[in-house]
C-alpha cells in the first residue's frame, strides 16, 4: 500500500501518474482494452466503439464545460459539423479516412471558435442560451441541406473507411478493424488532454473557470484563452463526429439534435465535470444505461408481455431520473464514487 | 394585404401563447434564478391532463380545464419541493442540468401514459371563421388572444394586491431583504413554479385547440421560449409579453413570406437570439447587471 508522497526528484513528482498503484490500475486496463476485443462478439465490439466514440465527445466537452467553465448546449451541432464535413469529404471526394477525419476535425474547431465568439459578452446562462441558438442554427441548416448537397441522409461509401489503404473492411469484421481506431484515437485523447492541463494554456483554461476577473487580472488573455477552449472543444467533438460517420456509413440529421448535445451534457455531470477519466465513466454509464434496460426488458418480456411497448420511455425516464439523482446525491459524478471506494481501501481500516 | 391580416393574427395568438410560457418561465428565473428547461414538459403536461379530464374522464369542459390546471399547480410544486430545492446554492450548470434531467423524465411520464401517436383534442374554441379587414381569420386564434389577456390581467392584479404576489415581488427585488422581513422564500418559490405550471398548462391547452391535437411536437414550443426571453430581458414580465409578441409575429412572417421550403420561421427566432446576445444581451427591458468580461 502506498502511504505518502516520497518523490526524490522533479521528474517523478512532474510524472502523470506517479504512485504504482495508479501504474498498476492503468497497465490493468490497457490490458483489458487489448484483449478485450479477441472475446468479445460483434455487439458488444459495437457497444465498445460507441462508447468509446462517446467518450472522445465527452472529453471535448468537459474541456469546456469541466475545465473551462462556459456551458455549451451545441455539443450536438459540432458533431454535426465534424460528422458531415468528414461524410461529405469521403462521399463526394472520396477521401480515404485518415484524412477526412482529421481535416474534419480542425474545420469542426474553427466553426467552434466561431460559435465561442458570444462568449466574448456572455457568461454563464446567457451563454448556454447563445450555444443552444447554434444548435438550432446547426440542425436548420442541416435539415435543408439542398445548399449541401445532403438529403434526408448522406452515406459514406465504405471504401473510404481505410487507413493509409488498409480497408475496415478487409479483417471482415469491421466493429473489430474500427474497434482500434476508436479506441486508439481515445488513447491518444485521453493522453492530450491529461496533459492539456498540466501546461500553461490548461492552468489558464481552469484559472477562467475558477474566477475570470482574477484569471485576467494576473495575465490570462480571457478572450484568446476562451476561445481556444471552444476552439480545442469542438476538435474533439469533430473527431468524434468524423469517426461516427465513418463508423456508422450512414448519418443523418438525427443523430444530432440538441438531445444528443443533452446526452454529452448528461455524460460529463454524471460522469464527473473537470475530470478525464470521468468523461469516460459517463459516456460508457450513459451508452450502457439504455442497452442495459432493453436486455432487462428482453429478460422480463416472458412475466410481463407489455413491457417491449413501454421500453422507450423506460430508457428516457431513466436518463432524465439518473441525471437528478446524480445532481442530488452525487454532484462530483461517477469519478467521486470511485475515488471514495479508493479512499475507503486506502485509509481502511482507520477510516478517519 | 388578406394574407398580412391572417400572418399578423395567427402570430398574435402564437405570441400570445409563448409570452404566456415566457411569462411562467421569467416568473421561475426572477424568483430563484433558475433557467427551466422543462418548461415545454410543463405545457405537454397541461395539454395532456385536459385531455384525460375532458376526454378520458367526461368531465364537463370548463370543470376539466380547472381541475387540469389545478393538477398541473400541484405538478409545478411538487417539482420544485421534490427536484429544486436540494440544489440550491448548486452551480448553474447543476441546476441547468437538473431540469433537463426533469424535461426527459417528464417527456418518459407523459409517452409512458399516453403514448406518442397525436391525439385529437376536445374541442372548446369555436372553429368557424369570421372575417376581418377581408381576411378569413379562426376564432379560436382571437379567443387564445383574449384568454391570454384575461390571464395577463388576472395576473398582474395578484402581483399588485395579493399578499403572496407582493411577497414574490419582494424576493425578486432583493432575496435576502425579503428573507429578513418575515416572507417564507421557499413559499415564494413553490408558488413560482405553481404559477408557471399553470400558465404554461393554459398555453398548452390554447396550443392543443389550435393545433387540434395533442401529441409531443407541443413540447417544442417551449425551446421558443428562450428567443422570447432573451429578446424581452431575463428578469422582466412586461419583456416577456413583448418579447412575445414580436416573436410570434416574425415567426408567422417568416414563415408566409419566404419561401416555404427554407422552413425560416423555426430558425428566425434563434438567429434574433444570437443577435439579440450579441447586441443587447440583457434584452429589451432586462436589468443590465451582466458582468461583463
Amino acid at each position: 500500500m502506498q502511504s505518502g508522497t516520497f518523490h526524490t526528484t522533479y521528474a517523478a513528482d512532474m510524472a502523470l501518474r506517479p504512485y504504482w498503484p495508479q501504474r498498476l490500475r492503468i497497465a490493468l486496463v490497457l490490458v483489458a482494452v487489448l484483449v478485450f476485443p479477441w472475446f468479445a462478439d460483434r455487439y458488444w465490439l459495437s457497444l465498445a466503439n460507441t462508447i468509446a466514440i462517446a467518450a472522445i465527445g465527452a472529453i471535448g466537452l468537459n474541456i469546456l464545460v469541466g475545465y473551462t467553465g462556459q456551458i455549451s448546449i451545441g455539443q450536438g451541432g459540432f458533431l454535426a459539423v465534424g460528422a458531415f464535413s468528414a461524410g461529405l469529404m469521403a462521399a463526394r471526394l472520396d477521401m480515404p479516412m485518415w484524412i477526412t477525419v482529421p481535416i474534419a476535425s480542425l474545420f469542426t474547431a474553427v466553426v467552434g471558435a466561431f460559435f465561442g465568439l458570444p462568449s466574448l459578452r456572455l457568461k454563464g446562462l446567457y451563454l448556454a442560451i447563445a450555444t443552444l441558438a447554434a444548435q438550432e442554427i446547426i440542425t436548420w441548416v442541416l435539415t435543408h441541406g439542398k445548399l449541401l448537397g445532403i438529403g434526408e441522409s448522406l452515406s459514406i461509401p465504405r471504401e473510404t473507411s481505410n487507413i493509409f489503404g488498409i480497408s475496415m473492411t478487409a479483417i471482415g469484421n469491421p466493429d473489430f478493424a474500427f474497434y482500434w481506431v476508436t479506441v486508439g484515437s481515445l488513447i491518444l485523447t485521453v493522453l492530450f488532454v491529461s496533459n492539456l492541463f498540466r501546461s500553461r494554456v490548461g492552468r489558464a483554461f481552469v484559472a477562467i473557470r475558477d474566477q475570470d476577473i482574477a484569471a485576467q487580472v494576473i495575465g490570462v488573455d480571457l478572450f484568446r484563452y476562451k476561445l481556444l477552449a471552444f476552439a480545442t472543444s469542438s476538435f474533439f467533438a469533430g473527431l468524434a463526429g468524423a469517426l461516427t460517420a465513418h463508423y456508422r456509413g450512414i448519418i443523418s440529421w438525427e443523430r444530432f439534435t440538441i438531445d444528443t448535445s443533452i446526452l454529452y451534457l448528461a455524460m460529463i455531470i454524471i460522469g464527473g465535470l473537470g475530470s478525464v477519466s470521468g468523461s469516460i465513466y459517463g459516456a460508457a454509464f450513459i451508452t450502457l444505461l439504455p442497452a442495459l434496460l432493453s436486455n432487462l426488458a428482453r429478460l422480463l418480456s416472458g412475466a410481463v408481455p407489455q413491457i417491449n411497448s413501454y421500453l422507450p420511455y423506460m430508457q428516457q425516464g431513466a436518463f432524465g431520473l439518473a441525471i437528478i439523482l446524480f445532481l442530488i446525491f452525487e454532484p462530483e459524478g461517477i469519478v467521486k464514487m470511485w475515488r471514495n471506494v479508493k479512499d475507503y481501501f486506502r485509509l481502511w481500516p482507520f477510516s478517519y | 394585404m388578406e394574407k398580412l391580416v391572417q400572418l399578423t393574427m395567427s402570430g398574435v395568438a402564437n405570441g400570445a401563447i409563448f409570452a404566456l410560457v415566457a411569462l411562467g418561465f421569467v416568473l421561475i428565473y426572477k424568483s430563484s434564478d433558475v433557467i427551466n428547461f422543462a418548461q415545454g414538459e410543463l405545457l405537454l403536461i397541461g395539454a395532456y391532463l385536459t385531455y384525460m379530464t375532458v376526454e378520458q374522464i367526461g368531465l364537463w369542459w370548463p370543470a376539466g380545464v380547472v381541475v387540469a390546471v389545478l393538477l398541473a399547480a400541484v405538478v409545478g410544486v411538487l417539482i420544485e419541493t421534490l427536484v429544486l430545492r436540494p440544489l440550491i446554492g448548486e452551480p448553474a450548470i447543476s441546476v441547468i442540468m437538473v431540469t433537463i434531467g426533469l424535461s426527459s423524465l417528464l417527456r418518459a411520464i407523459v409517452g409512458a401514459i399516453w403514448g406518442v401517436t397525436p391525439r385529437p383534442a376536445p374541442q372548446f374554441l369555436p372553429r368557424d371563421t369570421m372575417t376581418i379587414f377581408g381576411a378569413s381569420v379562426g376564432v379560436d386564434k382571437i379567443w387564445a388572444i383574449f384568454l391570454a389577456l384575461v390571464l395577463f390581467a388576472l395576473l398582474t392584479l395578484f402581483f399588485r394586491f395579493s399578499r403572496e404576489g407582493i411577497a414574490m415581488r419582494a424576493v425578486a427585488d432583493d432575496q435576502q431583504a425579503a428573507l429578513s422581513m418575515g416572507i417564507s422564500v421557499k413559499r415564494v418559490w413553490a408558488v413560482a413554479w405553481a404559477i408557471a405550471a399553470v400558465t404554461a398548462a393554459v398555453g398548452g391547452i390554447l396550443l392543443m385547440s389550435i393545433f387540434g391535437g395533442v401529441s409531443g411536437s407541443i413540447a417544442r414550443v417551449g425551446l421558443l421560449v428562450f428567443p422570447v426571453v432573451i429578446l424581452g430581458g431575463l428578469d422582466s414580465i412586461p419583456g416577456a409579453i413583448i418579447g412575445g409578441l414580436i416573436i410570434g409575429l416574425l415567426q408567422s412572417y417568416a414563415g408566409g413570406y419566404l419561401p416555404p421550403d427554407l422552413g425560416m420561421g423555426e430558425v428566425v427566432p434563434f438567429i434574433i437570439l444570437l443577435l439579440i446576445l450579441l447586441v443587447r444581451p440583457y434584452g429589451l427591458f432586462g436589468q443590465r447587471f451582466i458582468e461583463r468580461v
